[in-house]
């Protein structure tokens, strides 16, 4: 298995004449949980869903899973399904938890959906909710089926965009371990999309910081917050940047 | 004078009542005209539903997901269709129909012959597609476009996640369905010039009622009257039953 799951080089994203996402560089190492930060608009979403396999650069080049050959668009099936997103305005199909959550499993025509449908919701919390009606949810009980729906599928690498926004802090404790234990247990590399340094530091072990659409810092997490090389870096981590 | 049109009005009240009357014993003893009449427009028009939903709901859907250039274009001419009047379409298949006609002339098992039943589903199907392609994309439409990126995400095929966003559209999806049998079971100029009104074979309930209407033969227009507003309530009736069992 290689050593890193994304490369990407000279990552252009273009709508219409607005250019919202330039990264001249970026690696993903395997097993990583990398953060991405930066305020609203910065362009971490679009990132995100150009790492998903769900939207093509405009320009550059994108390298997943160590393979030599760039990814090719739209890419095979089987390529997209190592790859999970939790969006960070998750939808649910007008379903049962259950269904919701074995979704993805069907989809695929897995084996033993029960059991690790079960096995998911208990990670999130979720077990006695398995057949509750989707649309009955509150937002936090959404966000941790979002979660959920994910988990079960065991990717590769996980894709989250702000998973923890606007939840309570009981709800952030919850998804926090999950995302701790499904590190622990099966060594999914995890982008995390946020706009909460201090979650980026109690999770991160490289962070990325984009502003304006461009990287402004790459850095490993205690480099990134201890001894941030760029100023702007610097007044983000310290909580100075007004956006 | 006054007495002479209190006279006609009561005149006209009784002939109404007369003809529910009578129109009640026709339905209770199960009138075989009325029955075979009731036969042929179920036929006609469930046939024709049958194609307008197979064209209709994979031609909405299709329109509510894709960009292409020249969309705009094809949504104009749809909703074009969906306002189109009946009776031209009737004029059209006819014309095309007719012997001398570009498909008439062809002669082939394939095309149906003018005053037949086949002929009134063509022009059936032509009323009612359009609706229920509108209907489907509009339905389409009103899901949020991120599901089908997150079902995406999840690892599903894009046929997957096509029909899981038709499932989450099907209210709007079985509104198209009701719309088109409206449109076409109380239609009446398309299938009268296409089918000809043939007593035991073309004659369908609208057109039954003009002709009995036009005889004076009240009893039997309201007693087909009755059961075409049956027949209205009672597919809005399972489709309701329809939806609420997806709900």
């Amino acid at each position: 298995m290689s050593d890193w799951v994304y490369m990407g080089e000279n990552l252009r994203v273009t709508y219409g004449r607005r250019t919202v996402l330039r990264v001249d560089e970026l690696t993903v190492r395997a097993g990583d949980l990398l953060g991405i930060v930066g305020p609203s608009g910065a362009g971490k979403s679009t990132l995100l869903r150009v790492l998903a396999l769900l939207e093509p650069p405009t320009e550059g080049v994108l390298y997943f899973g160590g393979s030599s050959e760039p990814v090719r668009w739209p890419p095979p099936l089987d390529v997209r399904r190592r790859v999970t997103m939790v969006f960070q305005r998750p939808l649910l199909l007008s379903d049962s938890v259950f269904r919701n959550v074995a979704y993805g499993l069907r989809a695929r025509g897995a084996d033993n959906v029960r059991p690790r449908v079960e096995q998911a919701l208990e990670m999130v919390g979720l077990a006695h909710m398995a057949h509750a009606a989707a649309h009955t949810l509150s937002g936090g009980e959404l966000q941790r089926v979002a979660l959920a729906r994910a988990l079960v599928l065991e990717p590769e690498v996980l894709l989250l965009d702000e998973p923890t926004a606007n939840l309570d802090p009981y709800n952030v404790s919850v998804i926090e371990e999950a995302l701790k234990g499904l590190r622990h247990h099966n060594h999914t590399t995890i982008v995390l999309v946020t706009h909460n340094v201090f979650q980026a530091r109690r999770l991160a072990d490289r962070v990325m910081f984009l502003l304006d659409g461009e990287c402004v810092e790459a850095a490993d997490a205690e480099a990134f917050f201890e001894s941030p090389k760029d100023p702007r870096t610097r007044a983000f981590v310290r909580g100075e940047m007004v956006y | 004078m006054l007495c002479g049109e209190s006279k006609r009005r009561r005149c006209a009240i009784n002939e109404i009542w007369e003809g529910l009357k009578q129109a009640a014993l026709l339905l209770w003893h199960l009138d075989p005209e009325v029955m075979h009449i009731v036969g042929v427009s179920l036929r006609v028009s469930g046939t024709a539903l049958l194609f307008s939903a197979a064209i209709g709901i994979p031609l909405g859907a299709w329109l509510g997901f894709s960009r292409f250039v020249g969309r705009r274009l094809v949504v104009a001419l749809l909703y074009t269709g969906m306002g189109f009047p009946p009776v031209v379409v009737g004029l059209f298949v006819y014309l095309l129909l007719s012997q001398s006609g570009p498909l008439g002339s062809l002669n082939v098992a394939w095309v149906p012959r003018l005053f037949t039943v086949g002929a009134m589903v063509v022009a059936q199907v032509i009323i009612s597609f359009p609706l229920v392609a509108g209907f489907t994309m509009a339905a389409v439409k009103g899901v949020d476009p991120s599901l089908r990126q997150q079902l995406i995400s999840l690892g599903a095929t894009e046929w997957q996640a096509t029909l899981a966003v038709l499932r989450e559209a099907r209210f709007g999806v079985i509104v198209s369905v009701i719309a088109g049998f409206g449109s076409i079971i109380s239609e009446v100029g398309a299938v009268m010039l296409v089918g000809g009104n043939i007593e035991g074979s073309t004659r369908v309930l609208t057109t039954a009622i003009v002709l009995e209407t036009r005889r004076g033969n009240f009893s039997l227009a309201i007693a087909l009257a009755l059961i075409l507003l049956l027949l209205s309530f009672l597919s809005n009736i399972l489709m309701l039953r329809l939806q609420g069992k997806t709900a």
